[in-house]
């Protein structure tokens, strides 16, 4: 048996985003005697954080009323909203949508928010460790969560200890809160255990690439807010771009798809490309130069795939839960929002038990069952959900009826001789040229001698039973070119996972069709070093 | 004896450096700083002299603005005793810095200064062996094994013909190479240790030391970009290639 410390806290905290930052925060705001930590697998908090994100300040101004005075580096206050729709050619200005009107409201690169917060965080007395991931739940005697063990350091490829090998600590603390974001491992583990989805909706997501560009001189408008649907994506496929104007010449654009999508040849990061190269957008990005990019899965299901957020011990908060507004396209106001609610709830009556419903019925809450039938509407197509969303928009979501959400990794349709229409796609010029090309601006680092951190249980299903029904989607659906088949010098094909290029999207772990692919954090450390996105 | 190790906090290795808007510097906005890798590895140098019990103390120092203390904090974790910093806004260059660090020397009296060969940032490789000449003592740069033996030290240095073997008289300078060791991973005890360690921070206009700047810096602008390949058939198609180029 391995010694390890232990740690002891008050309350633990998994993952220093806007929910985890809020509620630490918050927990120190009620009670500056709680001992509170917060673990973060990125090499320095932010590196991670990626969204795109036009924030409601309101949660912000609650938490921290004087984050205008040193805003995130990235904070350009919102001026216009455009909301088009893009056939191949033509770009068609639609009535926006109320749930996107942005007046008051600030771009900001989350990366920086959260380094604002961790600054604020560490001086009121809270031990941020970044570069320290939690691989494990600790179980009470009582089946309840009692902390979390943190990652080895020095674990060889082949899993055993090199010369530097460093044994993870244990943390021990009263309360253990879930703030890894959409697809967290620890909250997989925890939803699977508890049953916390049990009679709820099955969770649904999306995907999402993010790029900060530099362009020529004169080109950006600060302020500017435009959103598309359409081309590049079918109308089958729920998802449409972002960009954002900056200042300094600097523009965010990005491209969100879901991840119900039912075409297995469909690659996201290739619409991404495409859409970049409307004439809507191209003559804007051309020439100019990109600083960073990403992307990230997101958490799509709202109000009824939503979990119990509570268990014995421990609680999910934020997108580990899955507070994300799809319709509004935001989640860092609901991520504070629910961190600060669990802070609240924490400190009030000092257990974990009932928070579920506390939030459900609190004001963010209320947002999200508000807005909950608009995602599912576009299950049945693009224009079937514009009118589903107009009218759940109208009455106000008092629909006495919650649609349901499907399971992403059962959505794909198995490959049939008609599937193999070409898509209309047009050459691409702007970089990234590639997968790799576009992982390049991600700043990856990534120790190669420690285990493989993909885990695909059955490895023979790729070449023969996945290659057959669905030509291997994870070597589409991957926007780091993690999953690649090669030959296996025998005449057939063997699955390579390039773990090195992971920018912890997590969509593997979603989208893979036979659920055999998890997702663990790597050596803490490691990842994306994502610049303000 | 006290040991000195000299760190910078630069751009992490792994960023993409990029050229600012402007085109006087590099972006450093939202950008992983860490501590230079060569520092890290004297650092782990200095830990590993100790805890064989050839030293008692190891003293971390830095030149820079106030966020250098992050480095320092993470050599103070990975188990040096106590820090120094001192706080410029201002570039600084090697013969300025190596100034400094003599003041810091006259006033520590270390057996033994640590450094890496050289930052990754400038790749200057010039601070180590300054401050042996402004203090008059024997430098060992780029040193890939260092034993120490009572009053003095062997070093192996690697160069181009093979391995050197130098020995010196303590107090020295000594610059480190990649291949010296591998530093190790900072534990979360030893980080909450680390905050209740002492650090200083003095300024650097209170050391009154000469700032000559010697080096100007005019512009920045990133290297060509590279030109596909082509690839030809037969030596024969690369000569004429060749030729046609005007290369040979």
């Amino acid at each position: 048996m391995t010694e390890r410390d232990v740690m002891e806290y008050d309350v633990v905290v998994v993952g220093a985003g806007p929910a985890g930052l809020a509620c630490a925060i918050r927990l120190k705001q009620r009670n500056d005697a709680l001992n509170v930590c917060i673990l973060e697998k990125a090499s320095e908090i932010g590196q991670h954080a990626l969204s795109g994100a036009v924030v409601e300040p309101e949660a912000l101004d609650e938490l921290m009323p004087s984050w205008r005075d040193n805003p995130p580096e990235i904070c350009v206050p919102a001026k216009k909203d455009e909301f088009l729709f893009l056939t191949k050619k033509r770009a068609i200005r639609f009535m926006n949508p109320p749930q996107m009107h942005n007046k008051g409201n600030y771009i900001l690169s989350l990366g920086g928010l959260c380094r604002q917060l961790a600054g604020y965080a560490e001086e009121s007395g809270i031990d941020l460790f970044a570069g320290f991931s939690g691989t494990e739940v600790l179980f009470g005697e009582s089946n309840n969560v009692i902390g979390v063990r943190c990652g080895d350091m020095g674990v060889a490829h082949d899993g055993s200890q090199g010369p530097n090998y460093t044994p993870g600590v244990d943390i021990h603390a009263k309360y253990t809160v879930l703030a890894e974001g959409c697809r967290g491992n620890l909250s997989k583990q925890l939803i699977a255990h508890y049953g916390l989805d049990a009679d709820r909706s099955p969770q649904t997501y999306g995907i999402g690439f993010k790029e900060l560009w530099r362009l020529p001189e004169g080109r950006v408008n600060p302020g500017l807010i435009r959103h598309t649907m359409g081309w590049p994506l079918d109308r089958a496929i729920y998802g449409g771009s972002f960009l954002y104007h900056l200042d300094e010449d600097r523009v965010y654009i990005g491209f969100v798809a879901g991840l119900d999508y039912r075409d297995p040849s469909f690659s996201p990061f290739e619409a991404f490309q495409q859409y970049k190269h409307h004439p809507s957008v191209q003559p804007l990005l051309q020439d100019g130069e990109i600083l960073s990019a990403g992307s990230r899965s997101l958490i799509e299901g709202g109000f009824q795939s939503l979990p119990k957020l509570d268990m014995p011990g421990a609680l999910l908060i934020g997108d580990a839960g899955g507070t994300l507004n799809v319709p509004k396209i935001k989640g860092v106001h609901m991520a504070l929002g629910c961190g600060m609610s669990a802070a609240d709830h924490l400190a009030d009556r000092d257990t974990t038990a009932g928070f579920d419903e506390v939030f459900r019925a609190s004001a963010r809450g209320r947002e999200l069952h508000k807005v909950r039938n608009i995602r599912p509407g576009f299950r049945h197509g693009m224009w079937r959900g514009l009118v589903n969303a107009g009218l759940e928009t109208v009455t106000l979501g008092k629909m006495p009826w919650t649609l349901k959400n499907e399971a992403d990794w059962s959505s794909l349709k198995k490959l049939s001789p008609r599937d193999t229409t070409e898509q209309p796609y047009v050459t691409r010029t702007l970089p990234p040229r590639d997968r790799l090309a576009s992982v390049y601006y991600s700043t990856i680092a990534h120790d190669e001698d420690q285990p493989v951190h993909l885990k695909v249980r059955d490895t023979s299903i790729c070449a023969t039973r996945c290659a057959q029904e669905y030509d291997n989607p994870c070597t589409r659906f991957c926007p780091a070119n993690v999953y690649e088949m090669v030959d296996d010098g025998a005449d057939g094909k063997r699955l390579q996972i390039n773990a090195a290029n992971c920018v912890h999207c997590k969509v593997c772990d979603i989208k893979d069709p036979y659920e055999i692919i998890d997702w663990v954090p790597p050596e803490g450390g490691s990842g994306p070093n994502y610049q303000n996105l | 004896m006290k040991i000195i190790v000299c760190i910078k906090r630069v751009i992490d290795y792994n960023v993409r450096v990029q050229i600012n808007r402007e085109g006087d510097g590099v972006v450093t906005d939202g950008v992983k700083m860490s501590v230079n890798p060569f520092d890290e590895i004297a650092v782990e140098e200095a830990l590993r002299i100790r805890e064989r019990g050839e030293a008692e103390e190891v003293i971390a120092v830095s030149v820079g603005t106030s966020q250098s203390q992050q480095q320092l904090r993470t050599a103070l974790a990975m188990g040096a005793d106590r820090a120094i910093l001192i706080e410029t806004d201002d570039d600084m260059q090697p013969l300025v810095v190596a100034r400094v660090f003599q003041k810091l020397v006259e006033r520590e009296k270390p057996g033994l200064v640590l450094m890496g060969k050289q930052a990754i940032d400038d790749d200057a490789n010039q601070t180590g062996q300054m401050l042996a000449a402004l203090w008059n003592r024997p430098q060992a740069t780029s040193a890939s094994k260092l034993e120490l033996t009572g009053d003095s030290a062997r070093a192996t240095r690697e160069v181009d013909a093979g391995l050197e073997v130098i020995e010196f008289d303590l107090p020295a300078v000594v610059t480190t190479d990649l291949r010296l060791n591998e530093p190790r991973f900072v534990k979360m005890p030893d980080i909450m240790k680390a905050k209740r360690k002492p650090m200083e921070t003095i300024a650097l206009s209170e050391l009154s030391i000469d700032l000559p700047t010697q080096l100007a810096q005019s512009n920045y602008e990133p290297p060509p970009e590279r030109q596909a390949g082509r690839i030809v058939d037969s030596v024969e198609e690369l000569v004429a290639a060749l030729r046609e180029k005007g290369v040979v």
